[in-house]
């Protein structure tokens, strides 16, 4: 069994979702946003997606996007995201890289399975590379024991959910509405609809939920029917609107909080 | 294939549809899709109806239909002597595609892709464009089929080709001005495709080149491929022997592939794609990808791009808009890789120089696009003339340029151009030495317009204070 799916396994087991943490490396610096991922773990995040800097970042919205740029025109690169992973590492969370695909494929795929696991990195997940055209980076991952996570979406049939399921290791990241990345009022039914499609296809995967959520009640409102609840754009807005590590803080623990009163799943 | 009367336009399901892609769309290594999962149904949808409707007779017949009364093809091929005078010996022909409703060949691809929206029962479009032309025929497209229409143009884009901003709006299309990343074209591809995931269940993405995820780039190809199919017909009719060498202005590529697709088995037609070469591939001012990119993955297909080590898309320049594009269709990288099309770059300065000689010699303004391919063949017209390598025994070379769009759009920026430029300091680079024909009637330096006087008042809001074209190098070089 994997980290990520130990971690994951474990909150389920104390009755609860597990929280998962966007941050991007290299906003406002790098040294920033690795003290901002720190943060987040000392304050309950159970998984943190250590984001990759890209230049055409297609799924995100405006606030991502904003931070990301930063990073893009710093020029941080893929050994500053190792840096990272090592230290959510040793922060005592499970680190997973979230990364576009051409900064992977640039670096080298084997070279970034490689130095990916030797970091303490539990795996990648890719959000534009569907498994049809991941062959290599499967076979990667498979050789140095990395979780992959591919995506599915409201859109995607039930053939696709069996075969993009079946390609995952670890979790699969359910998008919750069909749109970018960003805060929004309500999460939706589109997404418990989903998630329980997305079971019906894959009874033993994890399935975490992503898009949209930005508090302690829509987290608990998602954690109600899914392994797990993936908060990006909000802690991004957290860093740009200059609340820094103290705003991670207390928005982790108002996630926290959020995946323990969701009540008990089946 | 030895037709010697033009094949009816429109028609799809001619048999010399190449090999490739494959069923996912794969140009050998090349192509394929990565996009966001939320996207695969909806390209699934299109290809599937795509498909169903290429060999459809009744949509075959109302596409032909459309391109013969409303874009007023076959577009004519016209040869043009003086300016090839310029060219070593060799003869030019022109295929006309600037001649086209909407004033370019983007109109070919765009009522294929109404058409099919319409088929699948979406009510809007959305389109990307940079240099506007692709723009303009989506929004005339969407006019004509009563379709509501978005266009994402980077904001740098909205300065330099503001005349086409206010023909789209003028056509009731929205313009969404892209201010994110470099603020072209590369950006408005990627606001594009989040309006896309957003609104795919009543909107259909018309995609502007032989760029993107599967189906679009054999799609558009297919849409596109009506300009070589046409023009390997009217050169063998009138000539009785088909070109030496077929050459297109490259920038997604989908004029290049246009006119390439019916010459591809033909294995003594040299196949030359022209990219923007803007300030020299030596430098970091131009927009060459497959001369001067790497392998790697941009806006949903594998093919070549201008990539930093850290996998970043690096901004292209070029003066024109549209061909200042970091990427490249995946089947120009595809023809690159098995040797079947060379890829040249041609600088500002040289597209400039075929630019205005065009307008001099032969009374064609052509699009700044466009002139990139007329200065390859200057320059390949020479190096064939300088080998004695005619076409064939005595026969001067012939060379067939896919005249891609007409310049009006581009008038402010050449003005700029030859304006302020002195010319003794621009390098029209080697063999383009145009002294030998004095420029008789061009606009001198004195005469120039003041640039701050410079389409003000015919553009509205868009080009406020007359301030355009940041990015373009000439301006600045002034």
């Amino acid at each position: 069994m994997s980290a990520l799916q130990e971690r994951i396994g474990a909150a389920k087991a104390e009755g609860r979702s597990a929280l998962i943490a966007y941050l991007p490396v290299g906003y406002p610096d790098v040294e920033g946003s690795i003290e901002a991922m720190v943060a987040a773990v000392g304050a309950g995040a159970d998984v943190i997606e250590v984001g990759v800097p890209y230049s055409d970042p297609g799924m995100d919205g405006p606030v991502i996007q904003e931070a990301v740029d930063v990073a893009v025109r710093a020029g941080v690169g893929m050994r500053d995201v190792l840096r990272a992973v090592e230290a959510v590492t040793a922060a005592g969370a499970v680190p997973v890289v979230m990364s576009y695909w051409n900064p992977i494929e640039r670096y080298g795929t084997d070279r970034f399975a490689a130095d990916l696991a030797a970091a303490g990195g539990g795996g990648a997940i890719t959000p534009d590379l569907i498994p049809d055209e991941a062959g290599a980076w499967i076979v990667a991952a498979q050789e140095h024991d990395l979780d992959r996570v591919f995506l599915v979406a409201p859109s995607s049939t039930d053939a696709r959910l069996r075969s993009t399921t079946a390609a995952c290791r670890g979790f699969v990241y359910a998008a919750s509405t069909m749109g970018v990345t960003g805060t929004r009022a309500t999460v939706g039914d589109a997404a418990e609809k989903l998630v329980a499609r997305t079971r019906e296809a894959a009874p033993d995967l994890a399935v975490c939920v992503g898009l949209g959520v930005s508090d302690g009640d829509q987290a608990a409102e998602v954690a109600a029917f899914a392994d797990g609840v993936i908060v990006g754009s909000a802690y991004v807005r957290e860093l740009l609107e200059g609340r820094g590590v103290e705003g991670v803080r207390a928005l982790t623990r108002d996630l926290a909080a959020g995946v323990r009163r969701a009540g008990v799943r089946a | 294939m030895t037709t010697t009367s033009p094949p009816q336009t429109g028609d799809l399901s001619l048999p010399a549809r190449p090999g490739w892609p494959d069923a996912t769309g794969h140009f050998g290594v090349f192509g394929g899709r990565f996009v966001p999962e939320a996207l695969i149904a909806a390209l699934d949808e299109l290809t599937e109806a795509y498909e169903a409707m290429r060999v459809d007779p009744a949509f075959l017949a109302e596409f032909a239909a459309l391109q013969r009364d409303y874009t007023g093809r076959p577009s004519p091929v016209t040869e043009v002597p003086k300016f090839a005078a310029h060219a070593g010996g060799a003869r030019i022909l022109l295929k006309r595609e600037d001649l086209n409703h909407t004033g370019s060949h983007k109109i070919n691809n765009v009522l294929g892709q109404a058409l099919l929206t319409k088929r699948i029962g979406k009510t809007r479009v959305i389109a990307e464009t940079g240099a506007g032309q692709h723009g303009v025929a989506t929004a005339t497209a969407a006019a004509l089929m009563g379709l509501s229409c978005t266009v994402y143009m980077g904001e740098e884009d909205t300065r330099r080709q503001a005349l086409n901003v206010a023909r789209m709006r003028l056509l009731g299309a929205e313009v969404v001005p892209v201010t994110t990343g470099s603020r072209t074209l590369k950006d408005a591809i990627n606001e594009a495709f989040r309006d896309w995931v957003t609104n795919v269940e009543t909107t259909n993405y018309v995609f502007g080149t032989v760029a993107g995820p599967h189906p679009f780039p054999a799609m558009v190809r297919d849409f596109q491929r009506v300009i070589g199919d046409e023009a390997r017909a009217q050169v063998l009719e009138r000539e009785g022997r088909l070109p030496d060498a077929v050459l297109a202005c490259v920038g997604g590529g989908s004029n290049a592939i246009g006119i390439f697709t019916a010459f591809v088995p033909d294995e003594g037609v040299r196949l030359v794609g022209l990219e923007a070469g803007g300030d020299g591939v030596d430098t970091p001012r131009h927009a060459a990808t497959i001369t001067g990119g790497t392998p790697g993955v941009l806006h949903g297909a594998r093919s070549f791009l201008l990539q930093d080590e850290n996998g970043q898309t690096i901004e292209s320049h070029s003066i024109s808009a549209g061909l200042d594009y970091p990427g490249v269709g995946p089947e120009h990288s595809y023809l690159h890789d098995i040797g079947r099309a060379e890829y040249r770059p041609v600088t500002d300065a040289e597209a400039m120089e075929a630019f205005a000689l065009l307008c001099r010699t032969e009374g064609i303004i052509p699009a700044i696009e466009s002139a990139h391919a007329l200065a390859g063949a200057l320059v390949l017209g020479r190096e064939l003339g300088s080998r004695g390598a005619g076409g064939r025994g005595d026969e001067p070379p012939l060379l067939l340029v896919n005249l891609s769009g007409r310049g009006d759009k581009d008038v402010e920026t050449a003005s700029r151009w030859f304006g302020l430029g002195d010319r003794q300091e621009v390098d029209p680079g080697p063999g383009l030495d145009t002294d030998q024909r004095p420029t008789e009637g061009a606009v001198s330096n004195a005469e120039a317009i003041p640039p701050d006087q410079v389409g003000v008042d015919a553009v509205g809001d868009v080009a406020t204070g007359g301030r355009t074209n940041a990015g373009s190098g000439a301006g600045e070089t002034a």
